[in-house]
């Protein structure tokens, strides 16, 4: 799983009002070169939730994201360079998925994320 | 790539070892598959460089198709951890990178505005009742067609599906990424399962699909072709 798709999970247990962004407990991290498309990345950047994504980006040993951005950046070549890697190219594993609610752990197996729900969850 | 390109590498593609018949494990075969997406992308731009999901993804059939066409990222959900195996061995046989999630469609909601377009062969309902709607609406949550849990959006679906009505129509205007397959496969499937009276059947719901979906047009005429040639 890659943070794009993070960025686009939550816990959905009923009752929970706060259920994004899920927390991560990496226990293996892989890099998978893909081409960049810039135009992609712009698209996608406005979307994006920037601090969950950065979160995210250090909980799989990504530092070199900025805290702020701006549609600007898109226009610079290492900013999107980096964009990218952290976007689209790392892929979280093995590990947990946690809800910032709950703490409900969702386990990552083989890349995979189980987020199936109990029936008393529902 | 080529659309006789594209249903090659499908046909390629290893699918359901032991279908599960409650959850309605049948794939979409390579020759529909690769002519819906291929339509999807040539005719409507709706995959290359789209994030692109995958609902009931099941061996990942249209994901990796999406894949092939360039989608620049691809979700595939499914409630199945043996299909989900499956389709991760296929997605890796074609480099592609799908992001691959086990939840049930029902419950899992995808967050934001970043889903461009929605590929799926649902159930059709006839192992649990209203999977087809939940399906669906479904779809219509993960791109945010209506307000989340509105009740009215359910019955405009509704609407869609079955008759012929304004809101219907302008529903749909409002949904031309909504690949739904859903109508074609479901067409497929009844021709193959109920070869009596195929014919009305055929008629009524071609009439229907035009009718709904002047997106599709194409395909459903190629598809009534083939099974003009198949059953007549
Ligand atoms: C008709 S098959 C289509 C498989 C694949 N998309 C294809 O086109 O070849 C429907 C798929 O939906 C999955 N499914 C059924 N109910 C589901 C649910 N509630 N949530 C998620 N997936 C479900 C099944 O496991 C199955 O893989």
């Amino acid at each position: 799983m890659r943070l794009l798709t993070h960025n686009m999970l939550s816990c959905n247990i009923k009752g929970v009002t706060n259920g994004f962004p899920l927390a991560i407990e990496a226990t293996t991290v892989e890099t998978k070169e893909v081409d960049m498309n810039p135009d992609f990345l712009r698209h996608i950047f406005p979307k994006l939730e920037w601090k969950a994504f950065r979160d995210a980006s250090h909980s799989l040993g990504v530092d070199d994201l900025p805290e702020q951005v701006d549609p600007d950046m898109l226009l610079d070549e290492e900013f999107l360079r980096r964009f990218h890697h952290a976007l689209l190219e790392v892929h979280l594993e093995e590990g947990v998925l946690i809800c910032p609610e709950t703490g409900r752990r969702f386990p990552v197996s083989k890349g995979i994320p189980n987020m199936l729900l109990n029936e008393d969850e529902v | 790539m080529k659309l006789k390109q594209l249903e090659a590498s499908i046909s390629q593609l290893i699918q359901f070892q032991n279908p599960k018949i409650e959850l309605e494990q049948y794939s979409t075969g390579a020759h529909i598959a690769s002519r819906m997406l291929y339509m999807a992308n040539s005719s409507y731009n709706d995959i290359g460089g789209k994030v692109v999901v995958d609902l009931g993804c099941g061996c990942g059939t249209l994901g990796v198709a999406a894949s092939l066409l360039s989608a620049d990222h691809v979700i595939g959900i499914d409630i199945d951890a043996e299909a989900l195996d499956v389709a991760r061995v296929n997605s890796e046989e074609f480099e592609g990178t799908i992001d691959f999630i086990q939840g049930n469609v029902a419950d899992c909601k995808l967050k934001g505005w970043k889903v461009d377009t929605v590929v799926m062969n649902p159930p059709f309902g006839t192992r649990k009742k209203g999977a087809d709607m939940m399906f669906l609406s479904s779809a219509c949550q993960v791109l945010k067609l209506f307000p989340v849990g509105q009740q009215s959006s359910l019955s405009k679906i509704k609407l869609l599906y079955e008759k012929d009505s304004k809101i219907g129509r302008s529903f749909v205007s409002s949904c031309n990424s909504v690949h739904i397959s859903i109508m074609l496969l479901r067409l497929y499937q009844t021709l193959s399962t109920h070869r009596e009276g195929k014919f009305a059947t055929i008629v009524w719901q071609l009439l229907g699909l035009t009718f709904y979906y002047d997106a599709m047009q194409t395909c459903v005429q190629y598809l009534s072709t083939e099974i003009i040639c198949t059953y007549c």
